[in-house]
């Protein structure tokens, strides 16, 4: 059992080290650095206020700046280079990246994928979110539809498999097709539509997601515009379009760009289901079979990634910003 | 609204069914990736999970145990299949089997209809019923004693077997281990540090704090892939190589800007005023933080608590790169990826119940914990 | 229990000033309440007596010693918020108890003075409870009990009646007298936009308006004696009449001749070679008279409120002017429509200065740019 020892003591180790850290440095600085007495006290106390703020910060700025900062601007770097990075070839990585067929295939899926994920799982949370939002049993219909956010991509791809099986005793999809003397499929082969049948996975999972916070957010709707709106005479789906859809516009964009950047970021769907065979290979799959084996390679990929989820990183930012204010 | 004059009932039922209709297509592939982790291999192989709770006809071979009786110058074995084998016995128990077909070769175990006798050829006749008796009569005497193939309907048959195989064959007992010992720091260790943080932008003022809480923003959206390689690269170059350090480390910076976000949309909402009102009673900031806002931050906390554990417990991407791939370190997502998807892909029971176990667990957090994750969203992202 | 000194007092935000010039002089014992319309700087201005806003300029001096860059919890300060700010997840006891745990103070003596604090409060039966199970007027209570066991130099009430309804407010508003009676000796400072609030409670009132003060009197004093025309109109409802008209005689007495037509009498006095000068004459609405003779107003009747005890008349506008307003005592029936002449007393007529909108010949204390309301 020395794996849970191991793992108990660096519990222990790793929590107590953060709680010391900020509590001591707390103490150091209100005690040590500057003490709250003698004749500068109100100027200690400035001080001392002025520099906590950074202390509180130091460990979260350097866990990003260190795993995240550094490396957008090392990968940048070191995609430059070739595969054994000791010679520099410009955008040769690139170059090679996009005349080569199976980049294209990779980046074309991609983009479907960015395209219908997030806008059917937030298309149907939506709809999820506002049948259920009066009835009696909606909350167990939304724990049920939300439980898929819990499994990993791999045991949604196990899941899935019963379903997708070309064996017609064990997947569900096959077991239909021949309850109507249809011939047996495998729905991975299938060209260009095994994608949608792999997309269908992970809508699976995001939907719950969708749900559970636009549900919120019809919950945040005034009622007297709702009210107000069938006074006006307006049927069920006017209101929910006209009414409840423009109010919620913001927490709608919130979730499409979140379920956006979700999917750049998912390959294990992809390398369990059919390790990118048959044309349904996607950047991040892609990528992870180039990885140790062509740094190079795999870095100007994931720059690629970088780059397609750029414009929704901006909108963030602005977003956040206009906050701010 | 339900109270509105002249609204439809009709719609209602509309919706309701609607719904119905939706969460059974949701729940149908977990379903039966439950079901099939109960069933038999040799079950799963020949009917669909959803005719697990029907018989099914399954081929069984059994050999005459009883030693031959001569009569009439013909050599003859009688008895009850069922009788013979005491696994069979187990599988069908007193009488309850029933003989649909026999044969006696292994490749047509399903040659001839019960009740019928059959002429094998060489003097040899069969006779075998539905009950499961039959007659066996030869010429001269058999080298040994027949074997009879027959099918007969299988009363549907639930075993924890797959269970005991998963849970203690292929370490994967280890494996549920290292998962754990993966997870729980890589949540813990996070939420202390951005709450820290997330306290610092969302209640500190100093310079800078607008371009910060931009830059988490930002740092939302960088694909974890990116550090991929070069964090690799720095943990062998500083002696962590690929360890349970480097992945706890690994985990609490990717999970660091969604934390912050999170708690400080969460802290920001609090009423400013309480924050005040502590401060003239003599609190410090640390005093501050940790008997105010930590507190009241809880749903907020636990919303992150949820997400870092299920995206921890889930991840394959991260535990692959940075722990060593043998077997003594593997968590569970790799070892299913990898050992069981790879060398045992056709057993499905196997399969299904690895699965079953590795959700296991986050669906049990998840389930009691989601009100709180829930709560915690909100702030966040529900203006 | 102490003496509050703000001399020359600004804040500014960037280069936006929104306080300046604030000169007061809070003596011990005193309830000052600090009065004005929204966005007038009256919050922020106890919150930079709270020390919870940075103070851009001038001194603040608490019992002798300059506190500018002492912090809130060291001013010997105590708030009350307008939200209360209970600690949610604290019982009302932990509540009352925080700051003198902050402070490290013996478990006897914080038992005695919450103890103490909440037989004074009458919140005994309630100190188990969590914010969320009392009613507002407790959780006021709560948050006032929580000010008296600091047994602060100064109390500082941010609002503290406006989340509470009308009834409430009345009731609350009196236990904050007797507490104040209670406590001689304590200083206390008052923030409201609530003009009864700030007649009844105050010892001195702190008018502020356009970022400084307007004038700083006793509640009877600004109604009265209004220095300028804010003040005059801010307190007192409906507010003060202000007619236009011009000086023809001067003495003792002052005489105005209305721009409408008739006259005004004032007491004030006025210096000779003042004949000519264009001021605006204020009269409040219950200080005017029906009358026969000259009239300081004249006109028709457009709509007329009866409450029972008075009669409200509300004039035909003229030239866009806000309406007059005259509350007649009595009930008067069949008056719309009608010309009602108005004449007043010469003490109640007030004489301000037309272009400074001050008082008559008053030095400026604050030049106020803002009209009320």
């Amino acid at each position: 059992m020395n794996p849970i020892i191991a793992g108990l003591v660096t519990i222990v180790v790793g929590v107590g080290g953060c709680v010391g850290y900020f509590y001591l440095s707390n103490l150091l600085l209100d005690k040590v650095i500057f003490p709250a007495r003698g004749e500068n006290i109100s100027r200690n106390i400035n001080r001392a206020n002025a520099v906590r703020p950074w202390l509180f910060m130091f460990p979260a700025i350097f866990a990003l700046g260190l795993y995240l900062v550094y490396p957008v601007i090392g990968s940048f770097w070191r995609s430059l280079y070739n595969r054994a990075g000791n010679e520099f070839i410009g955008f040769g990585n690139y170059q090679a990246l996009f005349t080569s067929g199976d980049f294209q295939v990779a980046f074309f899926n991609n983009l479907l994928w960015v395209l219908v994920v997030p806008a059917a799982s937030t298309f149907l949370g939506l709809v999820i979110a506002q049948l259920t939002d009066r009835l009696s049993w909606g909350n167990i219909a939304k724990s049920l539809i939300f439980m898929p956010m819990a499994i990993s991509f791999v045991g949604a791809s196990l899941i899935w498999k019963f379903v997708y099986a070309n064996d017609p005793d064990i997947g569900l999809i096959n077991a239909i097709r021949d309850f109507f003397g249809l011939g047996v499929i495998d729905p991975m082969l299938v060209p260009f539509w095994n994608n949608f049948f792999l997309m269908v996975i992970l809508i699976w999972i995001q939907t719950g997601f969708a749900m559970v916070i636009l549900s919120a957010a019809l919950r945040g709707i005034p009622e007297e515009t709702v009210e107000a709106a069938i006074i006006d005479g307006a049927n069920p789906f006017q209101i929910f379009f006209r009414i409840k859809v423009p109010q919620i516009m913001g927490t709608i964009v919130v979730v499409w760009t979140t379920i956006t950047i979700l999917v750049l970021k998912v390959f294990d769907i992809v390398y369990t289901m059919t390790g990118g065979e048959f044309d349904t290979e996607i950047l991040p799959s892609f990528m992870m079979d180039y990885m140790f084996r062509d740094d190079g390679i795999a870095t100007a990929v994931a720059f690629v990634i970088m780059i397609v989820v750029l414009p929704v990183m901006i909108w963030n930012i602005v977003q956040a910003r206009r906050e701010l204010r | 609204m339900d109270n509105i004059a002249g609204s439809k009932s009709s719609l209602g039922w509309a919706v309701n069914i609607t719904v119905l209709v939706i969460v059974v297509l949701w729940l149908i592939p977990t379903v039966g990736l439950f079901v099939s982790s109960f069933r038999d291999r040799d079950q799963i192989s020949v009917s669909g999970w959803w005719q697990a709770p029907f018989a099914v006809d399954l081929t069984f071979r059994s050999r005459a145990a009883s030693e031959p009786v001569q009569q009439d110058g013909l050599w003859i074995y009688e008895g009850n299949l069922f009788a013979e084998d005491a696994a069979l016995a187990q599988t069908f128990g007193e009488g309850s089997g029933e003989i649909t077909a026999f044969g006696n070769r292994g490749t047509q175990p399903a040659a001839y209809v019960a009740g019928e006798e059959v002429d094998l050829g060489d003097g040899e006749t069969l006779l075998v019923n539905s009950d499961g008796t039959y007659r066996f009569t030869a010429a001269e005497e058999p080298r040994r004693p027949p074997t009879v193939y027959f099918e007969a309907e299988t009363p549907p048959e639930f075993t924890l077997d797959n269970y005991r195989t998963v849970l203690t064959a292929d370490n994967m007992d280890l494996a549920f281990i290292n998962t754990l010992t993966v997870t729980i720091p890589a949540t813990v260790i996070p939420i202390l540090i951005a709450a820290f943080a997330a306290y610092s932008l969302a209640w500190m003022d100093f310079p800078g704090r607008g371009l910060l809480i931009a830059a988490v923003v930002g740092l939302l959206v960088v694909p974890l892939q990116l550090a991929l390689v070069p964090m690799l690269r720095l943990h062998n170059a500083i002696g962590i190589g690929q360890s349970f350090l480097g992945i706890w480390l690994a985990h609490t910076a990717f999970g660091m800007p969604l934390a912050i976000y999170l708690l400080r949309n969460y802290m920001v909402g609090l009423p400013r005023d309480i924050i005040e009102s502590a401060k003239v009673d003599g609190a410090t900031d640390f005093q501050v933080f940790t008997k105010i806002i930590l507190p009241l931050s809880f749903p907020a906390l636990a919303a992150f608590a949820i997400f870092q554990f299920l995206w921890t417990w889930n991840d394959l991407l991260v535990a692959k790169v940075f722990l060593p791939s043998d077997d003594a370190s593997k968590v569970m997502t790799v070892k299913i990826a990898d050992d069981l998807l790879g060398s045992r892909g056709g057993d499905w029971g196997i399969l299904a119940t690895a699965a079953f176990v590795s959700i296991a667990v986050p669906l049990i957090v998840f389930f009691t914990m989601q009100r709180y994750l829930v709560r915690g969203l909100l702030a966040g992202s529900v203006k | 229990m102490a003496d509050l000194v703000l001399k020359d007092v600004e804040k500014s935000y960037g280069s936006v000033k929104v306080l300046s010039n604030i000169n007061l002089d809070i003596k011990r014992g005193e309830l000052i309440v600090f009065v004005g319309p929204s966005g007038c700087g009256k919050s922020t201005l106890l919150r930079m007596i709270a020390g919870l806003e940075r103070i851009t300029g001038g001194t603040l001096t608490i019992d002798g010693q300059v506190v500018n860059d002492v912090p809130p919890a060291q001013r010997g300060i105590a708030m009350v918020f307008q939200s209360y700010a209970l600690y949610p997840h604290m019982t009302v006891r932990d509540n009352m108890a925080f700051a003198l745990k902050i402070a490290k103070k013996s478990k006897e003596e914080i038992d005695a003075a919450v103890g103490k604090a909440a037989r004074i409060l009458q919140l005994d039966p309630y100190l188990d409870r969590l914010p969320k199970a009392l009613s507002g007027g407790q959780r006021q209570r709560v948050a006032i009990g929580r000010s008296i066991v600091r047994d602060p130099k100064v109390y500082l009430f941010d609002e503290p009646l406006s989340n509470l309804d009308a009834a409430l407010r009345v009731a609350t508003r009196i236990e904050i007298a007797q507490l104040k009676e209670a406590m001689p000796d304590s200083t206390m400072i008052y923030v409201t936009h609530d003009q009864v609030e700030a007649m009844t409670l105050a010892t001195r009132i702190v008018v502020l308006a356009g970022g400084g003060i307007a004038q700083v009197g006793s509640p009877l004093e600004l109604y009265e004696r209004p220095q300028n025309e804010f003040v005059a109109q801010f307190i007192g409802s409906p507010s003060m009449n202000l007619l236009p008209g011009e000086i023809v005689g001067t003495g003792t007495t002052t005489t105005v001749r209305m721009k409408a037509g008739g006259t005004a009498v004032s007491n004030y006095p006025s210096q000779p070679g003042d004949e000519g000068m264009q001021v605006n004459v204020g009269v409040r609405p219950e200080d005017f008279l029906e009358t026969e003779g000259e009239p300081i107003f004249e006109g028709k009747v457009d709509i007329t409120e009866a409450l029972g005890e008075v009669t409200i008349l509300y004039y035909e506008r003229v030239d866009g002017a806000a309406p007059v307003i005259a509350k007649l005592p009595g009930i008067h029936k069949d008056l719309r429509g009608k010309v009602v002449k108005l004449a007043a007393d010469p003490s109640k007529v007030h004489v301000f200065h037309k272009e400074q909108s001050l008082l008559y010949r008053h030095e400026p204390h604050q030049k106020i740019a803002a009209q009320p309301h």
